[in-house]
Parts: structure tokens; sequence; C-alpha cells
């Protein structure tokens, strides 16, 4: 392909035609890969409609076991990271190196600081004994209040949703520390900036899914 | 509008090449050695692999079903125990629904071909394109280590609670292989989706697409839709086997009817997955040997979409026995039905094609046939399996079986079959013996039918599914199968033969061996790296079999501007390098 | 009266279920037959008459043509809307419980079929059933999916463990009828197998009063009957010889070597044991593949069954 390669700016790919049409593919692909991730936590979310609908005095019980504070404070800061992830892209658009880097570090940041936030709401079931499955050992008090012997559902589809969806904020803190060293390479101006934007496409479902979370699995009442 | 329109109408100057029946470099002497092959990009290696894949497991599963079919020679223990022919079947059925049927037309034959048929140099995102093979090979090698870990006996279906039964480490890596395995399917699709919208070639609109393309598109859709559901699925059932989260164990306060609605709510639209790019491969196969245009361009185009959309609302029709709702089991049967209908529209569309054509009976076109026969039989038993009545009786029996086999092995393998002896010359640049080929195809014919015709005798007699020992009615037409299925191995063995001889010292192959009007065909046999030496422009439909053929040859624009929008272009200069 | 497809259906032996899905079964292969006839032979008929004759043939352009393409979408909708409404009426029908059915009960377990009578009469693998009078079948399951299936009367439904599920018929003529299990269901699926047994209704009710009350006779016979009722026999042989699990024959008072390398001597907590909560402790070379008996048997029904036991030796 001489005739197109010499025309081809470094960060375009061979079988690209232009610029446009790979930024439109990027795009276009991970919007099809986010319907992929809706329908993927679709399913748990049918469990989660199944079983609160055969179940809800259960549901009702089993969610005061769950600390709303922290569940919202984890709420805004998942937000918060959703405004720097757009505000990266902004920088990036805007050929502004610098700022770029300065909202993707303060990203993940915020990232991390809800993985260690429900690293500690984890850490204080388990230490109770509210663990999943055949883990679930519960302590005397908690065996009381949580009187119904069918709990142990609740925290499945709790563990399930809250684990996958952290393994998908893992995965962004990875994606994110690639596109910060990336841009101290300099690799992203105003004219390719791809990857920065469909991070933020993945952060932003990250972020609605746990706005989903919270309410159905916290603030049952 | 009409104001957008006139703006886009660009006048082109095109000039035309036939392609070289002799090429200098192609994508297969391009690059060579195994490390060259395991990192390439290029689709039509990786879907060279794919197809290498498939048939491997193909070959596999197939002599599994061999092996089955030999124990029920006798109602009683013919060669093994109770205990490995339920693994068998269970094996043989994993591995043709997930490693065969599932990849076998989008991901080897629809690699191969797509870009090609829309005139681009790859898929929009070939790495993925690579990383989704490992990933099948990766899910492929789970399901190994689960054989090495006293296997799994549960049926393909997974069903709970049995599958969730407390010592089944096999079942733990078999579903964690199929997680995996998903995510290869959702990455092709992601693929194929973004590479229609984005990659077409000037002059292909959506109007002037192979039908092919438009089964792939649909195809990708319900890969896109259904897999991330049956991701979940399984990790909630490995879940369950790991460690007892209770979501489908009935003792643990679970459902196992909520797990069927979940399996099938991917398994159903995988059908679909299976079948639906066959009848792509039908319509190209079918317009090139009878050298006519396509019957009802659109209501094959459209069906496909509507077979789609409709097929993700009738997975509640596998459970007309299992327990669920009354409401539902009415609105799942309904729905069943329309979506026979789109199916019934292609086949009548594609028998009309034939009408006043100038049919030519080769390999591929004799599928087709084979392909029209079996399928309507398929078809038909469908319907008497939506009814609600019958179904009841003739649920779990040999009855369905025979039916998927008849949608599944006469359908979509007799599609993959048509369009791998189609774009055989195309992927390898060298013919087959085509006597070999036409024989094979008749002896599949004959086999198929000896093997499963009696299985619809009795399946409606009462004959169950899964069963390892029988009651002695049911011996002459298990045996009368039996004797089909060796048949039908022979044929298969032929295939084998005739298609590694021609790799050996076939003939060599013309860019164009059958005068198809297809973009794919324009190009060298076996293509270059870039699949085409400039940027296509088309200015034809790909079934245009009225026009002259020199207007199908290799167009490049002599002046546009700009590239990805579609220009109404005209052709005045012809020329024959 | 014949028909062209009577060849592929079974014995219709309870008319009141069957009639209905015979004749949909019918209509449908029927249809389905002659228009795969015709579809058939325009295919052949083409392929001879539109024969290439050379590379340069011209073909017509024929795109579409809408009276063809909606007639042949229309006219099987129709058709097919027809067997929606034929099969769900005939559905309805399975799923309508006349209301003087004779009730019995069922429970499936792996691989048996167990039938409770009102009167306290049980029987294993043998369903016995008055003619001419509706029966419905109420059915459990204790471990995994079953589905009670009789071909000859066109009845068929899942056996779930964690809910109640029904059949009915009424039988018409006094003999047998054969019972499949159609949910795969593990090692010995397809000898999960049943009778059902016929009677002329005065029949029926002297073969219920010979039989009521459950098992009888000295603690030993009582053991026996129950090693029956209970289907162990699927699984243990009583002769020596090994099927799923261990023999009976000589098993109590023997060493076993467990799954994990321990030994234990069979005696009378061992057998409680291995009844109650089987998975306690497997004797090696086997699976742990059976389903616990906790709630399904009393106290007194399982020192019978020891000293049944004691007796194999």
């Amino acid at each position: 392909m001489a005739n197109h390669s010499a025309t081809h700016p470094a960060h375009v790919q061979h079988h690209f035609v232009d610029s446009d049409q790979q930024f439109e593919s990027a795009k276009l692909g991970m919007w099809v890969f986010l319907v992929n991730e809706i329908l993927f936590f679709g399913g748990l979310f049918c469990a989660y409609i199944v079983f609160r609908a055969w179940y809800p005095e259960l549901f009702t019980q089993a969610a005061l076991e769950l600390n709303k504070l922290w569940g919202g404070v984890n709420t805004i800061v998942l937000i918060g990271s959703s405004l720097t992830v757009a505000m990266a892209i902004r920088s990036a658009q805007k050929n502004q190196t610098k700022g770029l880097r300065i909202n993707l570090l303060i990203t993940i940041a915020l990232a991390c600081v809800f993985m260690v936030i429900k690293y500690f709401e984890y850490e204080h079931k388990l230490h109770l004994g509210i663990a999943p499955g055949s883990f679930w050992n519960p302590t005397p008090e908690i065996l009381h209040e949580l009187s119904d012997p069918r709990a142990n559902i609740f925290f499945g589809i709790y563990y399930m949703m809250t684990g996958v969806h952290g393994l998908h904020v893992l995965v962004g803190i990875g994606l994110m520390i690639w596109l910060y060293i990336r841009a101290g390479k300099g690799h992203f101006n105003s004219e390719y900036y791809t990857p920065v934007e469909i991070t933020g496409l993945y952060w932003h479902l990250v972020d609605l899914i746990w706005i989903f979370l919270f309410p159905l699995l916290y603030l049952i009442e | 509008m009409a104001v957008a329109e006139t703006k886009n109408l660009t006048t082109l100057q095109v000039k035309r090449f036939k392609p070289s029946d002799n090429p200098t470099n192609t994508y297969l002497t391009d690059e060579k050695g195994l490390w060259a092959w395991m990192t390439t990009v290029d689709h039509k290696k990786i879907g060279l692999m794919y197809l290498g894949a498939v048939a491997f497991f193909f070959a596999l599963a197939g002599f599994l079903a061999l092996a089955l079919r030999t124990e029920l020679w006798t109602p009683a223990k013919t060669f093994i125990e109770a205990d490995t022919y339920n693994q068998l079947f269970t094996l043989h059925g994993a591995m043709m629904v997930f490693f065969v049927l599932v990849p076998s037309i989008p991901a080897a034959l629809g690699n191969f071909v797509l870009p090609m048929q829309l005139g681009a140099k790859d898929v929009a995102f070939p790495r993925l394109n690579l990383a989704s093979f490992y990933i099948y090979v990766f899910g492929a090698i789970f399901t190994f280590i689960s054989l090495a870990n006293n296997g799994f006996d549960t049926g393909w279906t997974f069903y709970t609670p049995y599958s969730s039964d407390a010592n089944s480490a096999g079942v733990i890596w078999v579903t964690l292989g199929v997680f995996i395995l998903g995510f290869s399917s959702i990455l092709t699709g992601t693929n194929f989706i973004t590479t229609i919208h984005k990659l077409r070639a000037p002059g292909i609109t959506w109007g002037r697409l192979p039908l092919n393309i438009w089964a792939l598109y649909a195809t990708s859709i319900i890969q896109v839709l259904a897999t991330p559901v049956l991701a979940i699925t399984i990790l909630l059932l490995s879940m369950e086997n790991i460690m007892d989260i209770g979501i489908f164990d009935p003792a643990l306060g679970g459902d196992p009817v909520l797990y069927q609605h979940f399996f099938w709510f991917y398994s159903h639209p995988a059908v679909y997955i299976m079948i639906v790019p066959g009848f792509g491969i039908i319509s190209e196969v079918i317009t090139t040997f009878s050298k006519k245009h396509i019957f009802g361009y659109w209501a094959i185009a459209l069906s496909s979409l509507a077979i789609a959309f409709i097929g993700f609302l009738v997975w509640g029709h596998h459970m007309f026995t299992s327990g669920q709702s009354s409401v539902a089991t009415t609105v799942f049967s309904f729905l069943t039905f329309l979506v026979g209908i789109p199916t019934g529209i292609k086949i009548l569309n594609w028998v009309a094609t034939l009408y006043k054509g100038s049919i030519d009976m080769k390999t591929p076109m004799l599928y087709v046939f084979v392909f029209l026969f079996l399928f309507t039989i398929g078809g038909f038993t469908g319907i008497t399996l939506g009814a609600l009545s019958v179904d009841i009786h003739l649920h779990d029996t040999y009855y369905v079986v025979a039916h998927f086999h008849y949608v599944m092995m006469g359908g979509t393998l007799m599609a993959l079959l048509a369009g791998l002896h189609y774009w055989w010359p195309k992927m390898t640049g060298k013919m087959y013996n085509e006597t070999l080929g036409r024989i094979s195809a008749v002896l599949i014919f004959i086999g198929f039918n000896t093997t499963f015709l009696p299985q619809f005798v009795m399946g409606a007699q009462g004959m169950p599914r899964r069963y390892y020992n029988y009651i002695d009615q049911f011996t002459i037409f298990h045996q009368t199968s039996t004797i089909g299925s060796y048949i039908l191995g022979v044929a298969f063995l032929i295939i084998l033969y005739n298609l590694m001889k021609s790799l050996i010292n076939g003939e060599k192959a013309p860019a164009n061996p059958w005068n198809s009007r297809g973009l794919e065909w324009q190009a060298t046999s076996p293509p270059d790296f870039h699949n085409f030496d400039h940027t296509p422009v088309i200015i034809h439909g790909p079934y245009d079999y009225h026009q002259p053929m020199e207007e199908f040859q290799l167009g490049l624009a002599v002046s546009h501007n700009g590239h990805g929008d579609h220009h109404e272009v005209t052709t005045d200069e012809t020329e024959k390098a | 009266m014949g028909r062209l497809f009577d060849f592929m259906l079974p014995d219709n032996q309870s008319p009141l279920t069957a009639d209905s899905t015979d004749g949909l079964f019918h209509f449908i292969t029927e249809v389905s037959f002659i228009l795969l006839v015709g579809i058939t032979i325009a295919l052949i008929y083409f392929a001879i008459k539109y024969k290439r004759k050379s590379e340069d043939d011209e073909t017509p352009l024929i795109t579409h043509n809408n009276t063809l393409e909606i007639s042949w979408s229309v006219i099987p909708l129709l058709i097919t809307l027809v067997i929606f409404g034929w099969g769900y009426s005939g559905w309805l029908n399975l799923r309508s419980v006349p209301d003087d059915a004779y009730e019995i009960h069922v429970n499936a377990f792996k691989w048996n079929w167990g039938f409770n009578y009102s009167n306290g009469a049980q029987t294993l693998n043998e369903l016995h059933v008055p003619k001419g009078r509706p029966v419905k079948l109420v059915m459990q399951s204790r471990d995994v999916l079953h589905s009670f299936f009789v071909p000859d009367f066109r009845v068929k439904h899942d056996v779930l463990p964690n809910r109640y599920t029904y059949v009915w018929f009424q039988a018409e003529e006094a003999g047998e009828a054969q019972i499949f299990c159609t949910e795969y269901c593990g090692t010995s699926h397809s000898n999960m197998l049943a009778k059902v047994i016929i009677h002329e209704p005065d029949e029926f009710e002297t073969w219920l009063e010979t039989n009521g009350g459950g098992v009888s006779g000295s603690p030993v016979e009582q053991g026996e009957q129950l090693v029956s009722l209970q289907g162990c026999k699927t699984c243990h042989s009583l002769d020596g010889t090994k099927i799923i699990g261990p023999s009976f024959k000589g098993l109590f008072g023997k060493q076993e070597t467990l799954s994990d390398g321990s030994t234990v001597t069979v005696d009378e907590n061992y057998i409680r044991e291995s009844i109650l909560n089987p998975g306690a402790k497997v004797v090696q070379g086997y699976d742990n593949v059976m389903t616990p008996y906790e709630g399904r048997v009393s106290d007194d029904e399982i020192s019978n069954i020891i000293e049944y036991l004691k007796t194999l030796k």
C-alpha cells in the first residue's frame, strides 16, 4: 500500500484509510463492547431482581449489614473520578499533556481510594463471618440479626456484583496507568487521543454500574 | 435530504484491472515460519488458523460421535461403561457447540472473507482478532485440563443441581473454559460490527453489501448481546461449584429453573450464531453457480436481522416441560412460530433464485442442494417441536436429537462445507478434485439421512435422549443410525483427503475460477497481504450477473475527494492490465 | 383410521391426553411432507431444466416479486397460527386435571421412581392405576432434576427438587405402559425406568387393599421390604457384584478402606451415618453419588434395615 502509507501519520494503523476512520472505528468498537458489558452485568441484575421478588424480607434485613456511609462515600469518589477522566480527555484534545497527566493521576488516586474502602468493607464482613457460600460462618450476634437461613443468597449476589465490579475498577486502574505512561512519552495530542477517549468511555460505564449497585444493595428500605 | 444527496454525488473516474492469475507475492508467501504465523495480525491467516482448530475439534468430536453410535449398536453395554458414555456424549455436545459450530463460519471463513468482501485491508481491530484466537485456544486448554480432572458428565447444558454437585473439579474447569471461550466470540462479533460499519470501500452502500456480510452482521449482533449473559451464567455456575453461593442450588434456596432461563437466554440465540452465517454462504454460492441475481435481496438481508432479534425472545421453548410459568410457556410458543417465518422466506427465495438461472452443479452447489433439503426438514420439525402439546410428547427424545442435527449439521455444517469448497481456491490458490468433491457430497447426503431419519421415528415412539441402555424395540433404529454414521465418517475422510491432496499437488487456481461477481474474487488467488493492491471502488451490487464481467474487475478511483464517504461512481474507462 | 405417519407414534392408551397431540402431530407432519416434496421437486426440476449450457449463458434479471413474496410469507404465517392455537388448546387440556382424578404421589430419586398411594401403600418402579379413571400424579424429586414420561399417554413433566409438579392421564385399556426418565440425571439415567400397570377398577381396589399399610412383619422382613422400596438395590447388589455402591453381601462387620485412606468397621453406627449422610465416609473406589436419606427414613426403619443387612452373610 505504498500509495497510502506515504500519507499515513505514524499513529494510523496500516489498514485504516485515515486518522478519522481509525478514531471512529475505535469509538464504535468501544460502544459495542460497553453494550456487551451492560448485558454481562444485566445477568447479575436479573438474578438480583428474581431473588428480591422471592425473598423481599431477606433483602431488607440483609442490607442492614452493609455500611451505607462508606458505600455513599465510594459513590461520591467514583462520580468525582468520572469528572476527572472527562477533564483528562479535554486536556488531551487541547494538547495539554501536563493537564492530561495530572487528571489521570487524580483519577487513578480516586479509583484506589474506592478499592481501599471496598477492601475495608469486605474485611469487616469476613471478620464477622459474612462470607460467600460455603465460607458462610457468621458470629452469633450476626446470626441473631440475620435469622433468615437464606441470607447467604443475598451475600452471594452481593459478593458477585461488587466483586465483578471491583475487577472492572482494577482493570480501569491498569489502563489509566498505561495511559499515564504513554502521555509522559508525549503520545497523545489533539490529533490522536483515541485511547484516552475510549478508556474514558469505559470508566464512565464502571461508574454508572456502581451508581446502580449502591442503591440496589445498600439502600433497601 | 435531497440537497445532501446532490452534494454527495461526485462523479469519479475509475480505472479497471483484471487480477493476475499468477501472483508473485501472496499472503502465504509474504512472511514465513511458525513465529510469523503465531504473531500474525492478518485476518486471512487468523481465519486459516481458526479453520485448522475447528477442523481439529470437529474430527475429535466426530470421532466421539462414532464411538457413541458404536456403543448404541446393542441395547445394553457394547464396549464402554455408562459413566464413560455419559462423559463422551457431554464432550461431543460441548465441543461441537462451543469449539466447532459457534466459531466455524464467522471466525474461520468469515474472518477470511469479510474484509475482502468489504474491500478492506483487514478487520478493524487486527490485534483483537489474534487475541480472540488465543482466547479460544486457552479455553480449549481448560477443557482438556477438565478431562484430566475426572472430566464432566453433565450434558453440554450443565443443568443444575446435577452440575453443581460437590465433587466436580472437572465441571469447574470446563465451565471456566467455556467462560473464557465466550470472550473470543465477543471479540469477533465486536470486530465484525465495527468493520462492517466503518471499513467499507467506496461504493459499497448497505444495499450493495453481499448477503454474506448481512448474515455475519446479524450474527455479530447476537454474539455481542447474548454471549455476555452466558459468561455471567457460567461464572455463577462456577462459583456455585467452588463455594456454593446458592443461586441455582435448590438445597440452598436457589432455583434450577432460573439457571435454565439464564442458560437458554444465551444458548437459543447461539443456535442462530451457528446457523445465520450459514445462510450468508448459501446466498453467495447459489448466485455464483446459477449465474443469477439473488431473488429478494432485501427479504433475505432483513430476515437475518429479524431472526437475530426475535431469536432473543424464544429461549423458553426449551423449557415447556420444566415448570416455568404458563404465561411464559404460551408466549414463548407463539414467538417460536414467528421466528420460523423469516427462515421459511429465505428457503423459498433461494429456490426462486434458481428459476431461469444457469445452474452448474459443482461441489459447492451440490452442498447447497443438500443444505436446502436437510435444512427444510430441520425447519419443519422445528415447527412440530414449537407446538405446545406435541412438544410435551417429543421433548428430550431422539426426535429433538434428530431435529437439531438436521439444523446444525444439515444446516450449518453443509453451509460450511459449501463455503469451504467455494472459497478453497481463494484461500489456498489450489483447485481440488471435482469428482471426489461431488462423491463426498452425495455420500454425506446418504449417510446423514441414514443416521438421522430413523431418529425421528424412534424419538416420536418415545426413545429418550442421553440413554446408554435402551429397550429392545428401538434396536433396529439404532443400528440403522449407527451404519449411517459410519458412512458419514467415510465421507468426511474423503473430503479431508481431497482437500489435503489439492494442497500438495492440486492444480493452480485462477483468480476467479467460478466467474463470480463477488468482490473477494477480484483479488488474486491466494490474495496479496493487503487483499487488493489499491482500495477498490464499487459500482455494482454483488449479484449483478446481468452486467458484463469487466465492470466487476477491481476499480481504482482516479480522483476522489477524501475517504470513507460513499459516492455515486460512474465508470468511463475499462482497461485490462 | 390410518394416516400417513401413523408408524411414527406409539400406542395411544390415554385418548383424553393423547388425541389432540396426535392429531396435531399428523397435521404438521403431513403439511410439512407435502411442502418438502414440493420444494424438492422444484429443486430437481430447476437443476435439470436450467442446467448450464455454456460459460456464456445469460440469465434474466429478476430481483424480486412482491405478490409472490408476500403470499409465501403470509400463508405460512396463517398456517403456523393455526398450529399455535391447536397446540395451545391441547396443552391447556394437559394442564387441566379433571376434578375426580385419583391422586398418587411420586418420588423421583437417583435412579428410581417411588409411588405412594392414599391408603399408605408404596411401590417402587411400578405405578398401579385403575382403568377408565383420571389419575393425577403429584411429583417431587429428592435430588437432581428428573422428568416423568409415558409415551403411550403423551404426557411428560420435569420433576424438581424444590417444588411439586403434576401430570394427569386416563388409561383406557388394562395392560402395561413404559415410564422413562427424560431429564439426564447421571450414571444410571437410562435405567431409571418403570412400568404403569393398568388394572380393571375392581382389581385395582383389591390390589390397594392387599398392599395397603406399608411394610409389615418381623424387623428383618420389614428391613428387606424397605431395602426394595427405597431403591437401595439399584446401586447395592445382594450377591456381591459391584454396581455403583458396595454390595450388601457380607457387608456387616467388614473392614472397609475409605477414600482418605483410613479404615472403618461396618457397624450399626457406620451404616446409620451412611444412610443419613452418605458423603461423610465414602469407601475407596466408589464415587460420592448417593442421595442423603435424612428425613426420608425413620430411626425404626434404619434399625430394621440394619437387622436385614446383618442377615446377608
